[in-house]
């Protein structure tokens, strides 16, 4: 953030984006020592980081590989998670699963939030595309967002990219709506008139003065949608509607053991308790990053009791 | 708006229906008639303009495959999916609200904690995964539920609650946690003001308190959630049904997209989204029903 004229520099009244994220960061770091149960969900988290990337080294077997003669056999200490009906490792196919949740999920929530962000910003300074683009974007909101995926998958038909498509332009027109409401209330503050009265030129207004402003807003989002985008792309690929079914998922994994639920618990309960325990810690993490990070909101949106 | 979305997504799409009617083997004077007949080679507005013209008179077209009126097509799936709704809506707003109270009763207490803890857990928890869990603990190994298997009401009430049970409680439980949530820390913002400290000092019982002087104000914010709930409740029927095989609007849709028969997606997204629609107002009348100074 380099200070590219006086004026600019003196009427700078915000602290720069990269200062705030900075101490976001350090007070989030110092926020895990105290709290437990914020610290053992950066850690699950982390946890699970780890298995998304070194998933096809820790596989200890072909996960595409099917051994016929053991099939749907219970955990043991060859297969943790048992084998399922084709006698695929359940282990192996989780692990690779996380890889797919979580590339989906991040890649869903990155795009949601740069697309989301910037077209709320621009929009909100120009009447007529704000009015436009606000009823396209009530348009899309008033379809539940698992179904709009639904139907655009099946006429996008099922891929990995695609399902990061569909669930991003969902994602984004909720985005849209929130931080255009945030934009739209800082744009009225004094400090942003002031900055106006001055000539800041309004690229640099946006950037500047109001984007460092909403960024916890967009961060706390950002947790919210990534729990969302995890469950939303396994329940699209347990409907057998998102991945193809050679990837495995979480979502297909469960899916496969649901025909087998008499004799084959196991192949369903792992990946579900893997998604389940994902989804939790991000939310958690998401509502102590609120907690912490932004007096404003602690207290009227708390969602967990931590006293 | 939600029209013109609708029929554009599924305009849009690169699959060609008369393809897939057609089967593999068809000719391209055979899709070329098929076509003709269902009328996609008109140009794009002609079809969306008759399109809604038929949806204003209440006629959502045509299937591709059974080549049966949508309408009629619908009609007896709509009774698992409302009687389903309309339990678990029930369910969860009793669970969701008294839980809610109850946690901000007991503010800051073990009890309050270990409910939160569960709501938390209630918006982790893949509904799917769930419904995977409840078929295994109470069909498959303790027998008290059919595993699968829907009975209609024509059937008797009894036998048709007890085969809706599971997926009923797996749906409200859910619900309930996000309800609860919300009733929580509304109740608790009304439970700071003055006029709940001036109800108390003029001794008024603490029940009387909660119920006639705090649940009130701070039944906007829950009116509001579970109008929402009803949105994600869409969602999870879709799931629900095909886990519990009750064939419902769900199951139908699912249907349709594996075999891309777009005018009954079209049909049901509009179904959907003119339910929503109408919840929304519903919440927005309910609004100046709770608090009289809202005025429209």
């Amino acid at each position: 953030m380099t200070k590219t004229s006086d004026l600019g520099s003196e009427w700078q009244l915000t602290p720069p984006l990269s200062t705030r994220l900075r101490g976001m960061l350090g007070a989030t770091g110092k926020a895990a020592k105290r709290d437990i149960v914020l610290g053992m969900s950066i850690s699950l988290l982390f946890l699970g980081l780890f298995l998304a990337v070194f998933a096809p080294t820790l596989a200890r077997t072909d996960y595409e590989r099917t051994d016929p003669v053991n099939r749907m056999l219970p955990p043991s200490t060859d297969n943790w998670f048992g084998t399922d009906n084709w006698g695929r490792d359940v282990f192996d196919r989780t692990i690779v699963g996380t890889r797919l949740s979580f590339l989906v999920g991040f890649s869903v929530t990155l795009i949601s939030s740069v697309v989301g962000v910037s077209i709320a910003l621009i929009i909100s300074y120009f009447r007529i595309l704000d009015a436009v683009m606000m009823r396209f974007v009530d348009g899309f909101l008033a379809f539940p967002t698992i179904l709009l995926a639904l139907a655009l998958i099946s006429l996008i038909g099922p891929s990995i990219g695609n399902v990061i498509i569909a669930l991003s332009v969902t994602a984004t027109a909720g985005k849209i709506r929130l931080v255009r409401g945030a934009v739209l209330s800082l744009r009225e503050s004094t400090y942003v008139e002031a900055a106006r009265a001055v000539g800041v030129p309004v690229p640099r207004i946006l950037m500047f003065h109001v984007l460092p402003n909403i960024v916890s807003i967009i961060i706390v989002q950002a947790t919210f949608t990534l729990a969302s985008a995890i469950l939303a792309e396994a329940s699209l690929s347990f409907l057998g509607a998102g991945v193809p079914e050679y990837v495995p998922s979480w979502g297909n994994i469960i899916a496969t053991g649901q025909g087998y639920i008499q004799v084959g618990f196991h192949i369903s309960f792992f990946p579900g308790l893997f998604l389940t325990v994902t989804v939790l810690a991000v939310v958690l993490i998401g509502d102590s990053i609120r907690d912490h990070l932004d007096p404003k909101l602690r207290g009227r949106l708390r969602t967990t009791a931590q006293q | 708006m939600v029209g013109i979305i609708t029929f554009t997504l599924v305009y849009v799409g690169p699959g060609d229906p008369a393809a897939i009617i057609a089967g593999d083997e068809a000719t391209p004077e055979i899709l070329e008639e098929i076509r003709e007949d269902l009328g996609f080679n008109r140009p794009f507005p002609v079809q969306m303009g008759d399109w809604f013209w038929k949806l204003l008179q209440g006629d959502l077209g045509t299937s591709y495959f059974s080549r049966r009126e949508i309408t009629e097509l619908i009609t007896p799936r709509l009774q698992p999916t409302l009687s389903l709704g309309f339990q678990v809506v029930v369910l969860s707003t009793l669970i969701g609200i008294s839980t809610g109270m109850l946690a901000a009763w007991k503010a800051g207490s073990r009890l309050d904690r270990n409910l939160m803890i569960l709501a938390v857990l209630g918006f982790a928890t893949p509904g799917f995964w769930l419904a995977f869990l409840t078929i295994w603990v109470f069909a498959v190994n303790l027998g008290w539920f059919p595993v699968i298997g829907y009975k209609p009401i024509q059937d008797g009430l009894i036998p048709h609650l007890h085969s809706m049970f599971l997926p009923v409680m797996v749906n409200s439980i859910l619900a309930s946690a996000f309800i609860s949530r919300i009733t929580r820390s509304a109740m608790l913002e009304v439970l700071r003001e003055d006029y709940i400290r001036t109800a108390r000092a003029k001794g008024a019982s603490e029940f009387s308190v909660f119920i006639r002087h705090a649940f009130r104000p701070s039944a906007i914010p829950v009116a509001t959630v579970i109008g929402a709930s009803i949105a994600g409740l869409a969602t999870g029927f879709v799931l629900t049904e095909t886990i519990f095989a009750i064939p419902g609007l769900g199951r139908m849709l699912v249907d349709s997209i594996v075999r891309r028969d777009y005018p009954i997606i079209q049909a049901l997204l509009m179904v959907v989204a003119t339910v929503l629609i109408a919840v929304n107002l519903i919440v927005d009348i309910l609004y100046a029903y709770i608090d009289p100074r809202i005025r429209y």
